[in-house]
């Protein structure tokens, strides 16, 4: 029978980053996510299985470290919070512009600026517009539960490698420090040095048998360079036709939707409970992917609700893609808390009231 | 069924722990079960609280306005949280400390001078399991020997030998508690 356990969500991506058969994570400790090196340091995997589990100098370094792991095929990853994953822009955006494979952990803390170590979804434009500089998008997961902290690592590599690209987990405070049941993923081992030729050959593996291969993200011909971009820009497109990601609760019968990730999530359906109760009929879409954004499942729902309203703990940032997908035919509200203070069930619902039934 | 608790007071109280303490108590019952701490700069002497949630469903939200059971170690936490017990809803005190009683009429309030009885007892360091043998008596969220259990996954083995006088503990704050 397999075990449940009971751990943070932190504690549940270290390990199952363990049982990925990752090769190496590469951090700096920060506020609420530092239990993701800890655990890795409990767990000793260099041990088990070789992984290499390294506080890096600097969160720079460590992004860095994950840019040279994955030009060699390896299964590579960082985690940080905020002030942490904007010092990491520079190499996600050369990690993208080399299209590489990686995961990358942003347990999202109050901001801007050092902020606050509170919870916070203020991180959503810097994850799905780009961050970093140039026209670039990582694949955006948003876990909302303890188990999916632990779920999306697999998740997260498989959708890095089939399209090779770097993958964000965008999580917060509160499903980074919550502790919930979790059953771990069984173990996978370190791919051998063989496997990982014949799953990348696009790697610098050493050259044998073939011509070099080069990783860069430097093109100084501008032709190139917009070949490349192109091609990039395809890929995306490929990834917004393959990989939408959504959970529809209570939506059959729902006059109104609220939309939201991660943690505002939960706090959503606490809302619909209560909502419910009271003879409104809501639902939640729950965007799993938030880029690809499920801007079509959005234009589906305006085609038979009555309005839309994103929660979430940021001054209104998801909320431009939900009245970009809706394009004005059904009112769109929004409600959020800001630099670490999280909205209750009871303020989503007063806003919906106030907003949009009226 | 489902009970939602909050437990606040000092950091160095044991409020964290005797969260975890019922979260993995209700797990080894088969209950959906969340642990959500106020993970602030607290240490020893700042105020610390968390929220455990107990379900026989998946739970919505970790964090709440409303609770069905509220624990406040001192006075600070009694000041935010008295107000956030559900109507008929329970509410613990230790008095040590405290410049005041509760004040709500519409709720079970009870009192548990755990800080006093651990102090007079040398068990100083089992003070939370006193409060949470007097919670338990009051309201059995979870049961006992699952309590124990509970304990025992929560508490690093070189601490085992310490399990007869968390027990002990526990069972005499059941004694202590008193309704007001």
């Amino acid at each position: 029978m397999e075990e449940i356990k009971l751990m943070k969500g932190n504690e549940a991506f270290a390990h199952a980053a363990v049982r990925s058969g990752c090769d190496g994570y590469f951090g700096y400790p920060i506020t609420p996510q530092s239990e993701v090196m800890e655990t890795l340091q409990e767990l000793k995997p260099w041990e088990e299985t070789g992984m290499v589990v390294l506080q890096a100098e600097s969160e720079v370094s460590a992004i860095n470290m994950v840019y040279a792991g994955a030009a060699c095929g390896k299964k590579v990853m960082t985690s940080s919070s905020s002030p942490g994953v904007s010092l990491k822009q520079e190499g996600i955006s050369y990690i993208a512009a080399a299209e590489l494979p990686c995961l990358i952990l942003n347990v999202m803390r109050g901001g801007p600026g050092l902020g606050t170590i509170q919870p916070s979804q203020a991180d959503y434009f810097q994850s799905v517009k780009g961050g970093g500089h140039g026209d670039y998008h990582m694949i955006v997961l948003a876990p909302s539960t303890v188990q999916e902290m632990a779920d999306f690592v697999d998740l997260g590599y498989e959708l890095a490698f089939k399209y090779r690209n770097p993958v964000l987990m965008l999580s917060d405070g509160v499903i980074g420090q919550m502790m919930e049941k979790v059953v771990l993923p069984p173990y996978k081992p370190r791919r051998s040095m063989e496997e990982v030729i014949a799953q990348c050959p696009w790697a610098t593996t050493g050259k044998v048998g073939r011509d070099h291969n080069i990783i860069t993200s430097l093109a100084l011909e501008s032709e190139v360079m917009e070949a490349t971009n192109i091609r990039l820009q395809a890929k995306y497109r490929e990834i917004e036709e393959n990989e939408v990601r959504f959970e529809e609760y209570m939506l059959d019968d729902a006059d109104y939707v609220f939309v939201a990730f991660g943690s505002s999530a939960r706090i959503c359906k606490q809302a619909v409970e209560y909502a419910r109760a009271e003879g409104i009929k809501v639902g939640v879409l729950r965007p799993i992917t938030l880029f690809p954004f499920p801007t079509k499942k959005i234009q589906e729902l305006a085609t038979r609700v009555k309005g839309f309203m994103s929660i979430e703990m940021s001054a209104g940032q998801m909320v431009e893609d939900v009245r970009l997908a809706v394009n004005g035919s059904k009112p769109v509200g929004f409600y959020g808390r800001q630099g670490g203070i999280i909205p209750s069930a009871e303020e989503a619902l007063e806003a919906l009231k106030t907003q949009i039934i009226k | 069924m489902k009970k939602e608790i909050i437990i606040a007071g000092f950091g160095g109280q044991g409020v964290l722990s005797m969260g975890k303490i019922l979260a993995y108590a209700g797990l080894m019952q088969g209950k959906e079960v969340t642990w959500m701490p106020a993970y602030g700069p607290e240490q020893r002497g700042g105020t610390a609280n968390v929220t455990v949630i107990l379900s026989d469903d998946p739970i919505a939200s970790p964090l709440l306005q409303k609770y069905d059971i509220v624990v406040v170690l001192n006075q600070p936490s009694m000041d935010k949280f008295e107000s956030r017990v559900k109507p008929g809803g329970i509410l613990i005190f230790d008095p040590n400390g405290m410049t005041r009683e509760p004040e709500r009429k519409d709720i079970n309030v009870y009192r548990i001078p755990a800080t006093d009885t651990a102090a007079a007892l040398g068990q100083a360091k089992t003070f939370n399991m006193f409060v949470l043998g007097g919670l338990l008596k009051v309201d059995p969220v979870v049961e006992l020997d699952k309590v124990m259990l509970g304990l025992k996954k929560s508490l690093p083995e070189r601490h085992h030998k310490l399990l007869p006088a968390n027990e002990a503990a526990m069972l005499k704050g059941g004694e202590i508690i008193e309704k007001l």
